[in-house]
């Protein structure tokens, strides 16, 4: 493993991989030329003075991007800041993360995003920050939306809280289509979701307090209320219930504008992974049942569900290491994102194309960026996995500063080789 | 009981973890010691030299002073402490508490803690055994316990009965213990209360959730009503406790419908007139200060047991 330094080599030919790339239609073995950090043709250079890289076994797809991560910077660099939480998305394959704007102070101004847009010049991934919907994200005033997509942001969310009135949500809509800046909806609703984990059996069992699904539902179709009347479009982020997944479903065949992401451990994990007080199982939106990870893992095989995407919250011991009630909700998630979704490629619900659309084009799409493409003249963001290696992910290995994950300690199948962004190499695993 | 048996448990976190035999065993060693607290000098040497630390985080007269006695009664040093909530909260962590008392060698840590897990955690950080006293909505053992010594005493079984359990379901660990404890030992717990306050997954623990007071009290062995409370956290559970009373209370004429001879039993301390009619806490059926006496005598099971004895 390494994490390469310094002038960095920028042509490469990608050899004896599965390339899938389903933005071309593209899903069979050849060759991927690399010139100057641009995808060729190979057409007018000597393939042959290339250095290789030998992607046998691998599938080798458009640069895999996450749309929705955590970097804590500015504010709580005790947890990550833009340089490990980069690594950490290299690591894991992605090429290009979309920060949330819950920092100290918040991201809804122009000198916070150009502080991370030059933190991120360095970093190992393109980072594209996620301005504030509201001023402080306090869900009163909407934040300036033409500063932000001048300096740089490419979405607007209020993430980790609601934005509760839901005129400020409608105009938020609305404004944020002059600027073209995708809307990403966290969609709790604050009264009923007072509790600590899933309300159900499992709540019961341990006495804990619950969070109804209802509380996420009820947001989701006030977010489609309101995308259908205004005809603007709204993407809903980490959807965990089969209620939503069904809202959204019918809301797409009525014409909505509506997309959605949801997140690994929705399909990986139920509520019964927080038997034991394990604080690395809570998250909010809570782990559902097995009947919602059901419905998520549906909405992601018919294309209710547009985009998997991580939720990376990094969380130091600090806020973990507790009682139940009182540990921080959230746990990171780049560095298991891309076997988690390989669990559902080798069960056969998805296809290898579908994981690239989930992890990849329709990211690029939805933040509208660059990037779910292998088409020759697109920048060389690339990943190259190997669906079948092995591996424990142990608390030794993990990139991220925090270890806030439920997975520690599993043995998972399939995992990120190599990534490439602009045709430089940011993580390798080969040799 | 099963030949060969033995108690393994290590800590009492909750009776989820107790087997039939566990509870069995618990219950006679519980009867054993019973007598003790009937002598003119309520005193046995069995945990002299060992160190017993009540951390309460909630308050608590009743148990606490339970414990303490059931303690003193086997010899053993205890110490009280009651860090306020709030406090800890702002100040030092639960973590960083355990490990300090836990570097003074206490054998047995009794804890009762707001936070649900709680004790679970405590039990990681510690040499000491742990025994739960109460965590959140989650289980109150050693009442659990109390209340089956209490029903196999007047009732000389603890299967085929007909628990009815009354109230707040939701918030009460007592409940929580009780439906764990009384279907592991092959009886049936009806519950009933305000829909606010009944949980979704009763039936998963074991529980048969009734639709009526007449439903659930009906035929009952034991009628075992909770402590009310209006509001937790801004949650708007009832309207007032005159309501309550009329719809929830248990009162003579409700007992009418239970077994001649069926039990009521509380947890303490009564809000007379709101979920219990006084005649009912008075009357003759009413268990509720054997409750508290079986109390002693199951915690100093509890003591014993812990700390390896059979
Ligand atoms: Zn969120």
């Amino acid at each position: 493993m390494r994490q390469c330094e310094g002038v960095m080599e920028r042509s490469w030919v990608i050899k004896n991989g599965r390339v899938v790339d389903p933005a071309n239609k593209v899903d069979q073995q050849c060759d991927i030329i690399v010139q100057d950090g641009v995808i060729s043709t190979g057409d007018e250079i000597g393939v042959d003075d290339l250095p290789v890289i030998d992607a046998a076994g691998c599938l080798v797809v458009p640069g895999l991007i996450d749309m929705h991560t955590h970097l804590r910077e500015p504010g709580q660099e005790y947890k990550e800041d833009i340089t490990s939480g980069t690594l950490a998305a290299a690591s894991g394959g992605f090429t290009a993360v979309a920060c949330m704007p819950n920092t100290c102070p918040v991201n809804d101004n122009s000198a916070v995003c150009a502080m991370i847009l030059e933190k991120a010049r360095s970093a190992a991934a393109r980072v594209y920050p996620v301005g504030a919907i509201s001023k402080g994200s306090e869900g009163k005033q909407l934040a300036e939306y033409g500063e932000l997509r001048a300096a740089g942001a490419v979405a607007v969310s209020d993430d980790g809280l609601p934005v509760t009135d839901s005129q400020l949500m409608r105009r938020a809509l609305e404004y944020a289509s002059d600027f073209d800046l995708a809307v990403i909806a966290h969609c709790e609703d604050p009264a009923l979701s007072t509790g600590v984990m899933n309300e159900g059996e499992m709540s019961t069992q341990l006495g804990l307090k619950g969070i109804p699904n209802a509380a996420e539902s009820v947001m989701v179709y006030r977010e489609i209320a309101l995308a259908e009347f205004t005809g603007k479009k709204v993407h809903i982020a980490h959807v965990s219930t089969a209620m939503s997944v069904d809202l959204i479903r019918q809301a797409k065949a009525r014409g909505v504008r509506v997309t959605a992401e949801t997140a690994p451990h929705y399909f990986t994990l139920t509520d019964e992974a927080v038997s034991g007080y394990i604080t690395n199982a809570k998250m909010n939106p809570p782990l559902r049942t097995g009947e919602d990870r059901a419905a998520v893992i549906h909405g992601l095989q018919d294309g209710t569900l547009d985009a998997i995407a991580t939720d990376h919250a990094p969380h130091s011991i600090l806020e973990k290491e507790m009682e139940f009630d009182v540990a921080a909700f959230g746990i990171i998630g780049l560095e298991t994102a891309v076997p988690l979704t390989l669990t559902l490629l080798h069960q056969g619900v998805i296809d290898a194309s579908r994981m690239v659309e989930l992890l990849a084009v329709n990211p690029a799409r939805i933040l509208g960026v660059e990037g779910g493409s292998l088409a020759p003249g697109a920048a060389a963001d690339i990943t190259i996995i190997d669906p079948k290696l092995e591996f424990s992910y142990s608390v030794d290995q993990v990139v991220s500063k925090s270890r806030n994950s439920p997975f520690l300690d599993w043995t998972l199948t399939g995992r990120s080789m190599l990534t490439m962004v602009d045709g430089a190499v940011q993580f390798s695993r080969f040799i | 009981m099963a030949t060969g048996y033995f108690f393994s448990h290590r800590h009492i976190l909750g009776i989820d973890e107790l087997s039939k035999d566990d509870i069995l065993h618990i219950l006679d060693t519980a009867d054993s010691f019973k007598e003790i607290s009937a002598r003119p000098i309520k005193k046995v040497p069995t945990l002299r030299g060992h160190t017993v630390i009540n951390l309460f985080y909630e308050p608590s007269t009743r148990t606490r002073l339970s414990f303490e006695i059931a303690a003193k009664r086997m010899s053993a040093d205890t110490f009280n402490i009651s860090p306020s909530t709030s406090s800890a909260t702002k100040g030092e962590t639960l973590i960083d508490t355990a490990r300090n008392i836990s570097a003074m060698h206490p054998d047995i840590i009794i804890v009762r803690h707001s936070f649900s897990g709680a004790p679970h955690m405590l039990s990681r950080y510690v040499n000491a055994a742990v025994i739960n006293a109460g965590d959140g909505a989650h289980e109150h053992p050693s009442q659990g316990l109390l209340d089956m010594m209490t029903v196999k005493e007047h009732k000389g079984r603890l299967n085929d009965l007909k628990i009815a359990i009354i109230g707040d379901i939701s918030h009460s660990r007592v409940a929580h213990s009780a439906i764990e404890g009384f279907t592991t030992m092959g009886s049936e717990v009806h519950v009933f209360g305000p829909a606010t306050l009944l949980p979704k997954g009763l039936e998963q623990l074991g529980a048969k959730v009734c639709t009526s007071m007449e439903e659930v009290v009906r035929d009952a062995d034991v009628v075992m009503t909770l402590r009310i409370q209006l509001e937790r956290q801004n949650d708007p559970l009832l309207p007032s406790l005159r309501e309550y009373s009329r719809r929830f209370g248990v009162s003579q004429k409700m007992m009418s419908l239970a077994k001649p001879d069926a039990l009521v039993m509380h947890p303490g301390p009564v809000n007379r007139g709101v979920e219990l009619m006084p005649e009912v806490a008075d009357s003759t059926q009413s268990v509720i200060l054997n409750q508290v006496t079986n109390g002693v005598a199951v915690r100093m099971a509890l003591l014993y047991l812990v700390m390896g004895n059979s």
